[in-house]
Order: C-alpha cells, then structure tokens, then sequence
C-alpha cells in the first residue's frame, strides 16, 4: 500500500514540476505557479510517507499557503499578459539540455555507487513533540538566529519597496 | 521490490535536475524563481529520506531552517523583483542586459 503510494506521489511529484517549468498548453505565469502549488502539496504527501509529519504540515502551510500566495500577488502586481512566444534559442535549449543531462548522469552515477549506509527497518517517527523537544534544546541558538533573519527580511523588503528607491 | 533510501533520492535528483533545466531554459524572471523553489525543494526531500532511513532526525531540523530561509528568500527576491519592473517595465531576461557590452 505504501509503496503504491509513494509511486503516485513521486510521479505526481515530477509531471507537476515539469507543467511548472514547461507547459505546452499555457505560457501564463499563473498557470506556472499553480502547477507549483500541486508539486508542493504531492511533495507534502512525499513527506508523510517518510513520517514526517509537521514538515508535511509546514510545507502546505508555509509553502502552499504563504510562498505561493505571494507569487500570486506579485504576479498580479505587475501584470504580466501571458507572454507572447519568443523565439526559443536553439543554442541556449540545445546547451541547458546537455548540461543538465550530464549533471544527472554525475548524479545518478555516483548514487549507484554510495555506501548510503540505510536503516533495513526505518523506525523514526518526526512528530511534533520530538522535533519540538530538539529545536528547542539543541538547536536553540539556531532558531533564535532565524527569527533575527527574518526580521531583516522584513525591513529589508519595506525599504525595497519604497517608492523612491535610491 | 520495497521502496527505500534510493528511490526517494532519485525522486530528488529528477526534481533537482528539473528545476535547474527551468533556470537555464526559461526566460522569464518568476519562473525562474519559482525553478529555484522547486531546486529547494528537491533538497528538502533528500534531507527528510537520509534523516528517515539513518534514525536520526537533525536531516528534519535542518529542513525546518531551510523552509524558513527560503521563505525570507522568497519575499526578498520577489521585493527586487518588482522594484526591477518599476524602473525597467519588463520582467524578461533578455531585455535586462544592462551590463552586457
């Protein structure tokens, strides 16, 4: 049953990511991002399948839900008609084809060849009480830097988005 | 044939390798960042299997700091962004070659 599912998810996973970054049917950016969202949400179901629990709940939350409506907004915001077809520069489709083609070759090489070193029987659970206990014990100082980072994302993003930018 | 460490981690590569082909090929600013989500993402996916399939869950930890950064990123990149098409009116790599000779 598990196994069934993760092949779903995992083929799910990848047709969406391939509508995001080359639909044949629309070259909206909308259509583009809500393709993301649908990759986002079958990576969540990805991570239940791993036992992960809350990171499948921050996902949909945090990414699904806030990343993406801010990619809605900004793509309201500027107004993009769906853009007119350009020509595709068979050059540049022709060069990016082969270098991605020969980094997943590096890639699927050497994980054929890794002493990965799994568990036979996997037997962790990441529900919220443990990754509670351990984001608050041992990382600590961590989490407390990334709510300072956030915060200079914050300002950051209020004086780019003055209207006067020096 | 039971699924284990390695079929998730080529889920990950394909992702992976899925996002970088958008960032080379498409020409448009936001789908280019919304490729460098899915890169991010193919990542995270990695880190969740390796902390499963090792018992160890700091992979999970490291992928809640990682959605946390991405999502400063993310508002961040999206800021430059619409401060670039206030003064240049096109979100279209190819029209922002300002340093180019």
């Amino acid at each position: 049953m598990q196994d069934a599912l993760f092949y779903v998810f995992a083929f799910l996973t990848l047709v969406f990511g391939f509508l995001v970054i080359a639909n044949p049917f629309s070259r909206n950016p909308v259509t583009s991002a809500m393709f993301l969202v649908l990759t986002i949400v079958s990576l969540a179901g990805l991570f239940v399948l791993l036992h992960a629990f809350f990171l499948a709940a921050v996902q949909v939350l945090v990414y699904a839900g806030a990343v993406m409506v801010l990619f809605l907004f900004v793509i309201m915001l500027l107004d993009l008609k769906a853009e007119e077809r350009r020509k595709i520069k068979v050059l540049g489709l022709v060069g990016g084809l082969v270098s991605v083609g020969t980094i997943l070759i590096i890639f699927l090489s050497s994980l054929l060849n890794a002493p990965l070193g799994a568990a036979e029987s996997p037997v962790l659970d990441g529900g919220t009480v443990r990754l509670g206990r351990l984001l608050f014990t041992e990382y600590l100082l961590p989490f407390e830097i990334v709510s300072v980072l956030l915060l200079v994302a914050m300002v950051g993003v209020v004086l780019l988005s003055k209207k006067d930018l020096k | 044939m039971n699924v284990g460490l390695e079929h998730y981690l080529v889920v990950s590569v394909l992702l992976f390798c899925l996002g970088l082909l958008g960032v080379i090929v498409r020409r448009n600013l936001l789908i280019i960042y919304m490729s460098l989500e899915l890169m991010l993402n193919a990542a995270n996916l990695a880190l969740v299997a390796f902390s499963r399939f090792n018992n160890n869950l700091d992979g999970q930890v490291f992928v809640f700091f990682s959605i946390t950064v991405a999502a400063a990123e993310v508002s961040v990149g999206l800021a430059l962004i619409v401060a670039l098409y206030r003064k240049r009116r096109t979100a279209h790599v190819e029209d922002l070659t300002t340093m180019k000779l």
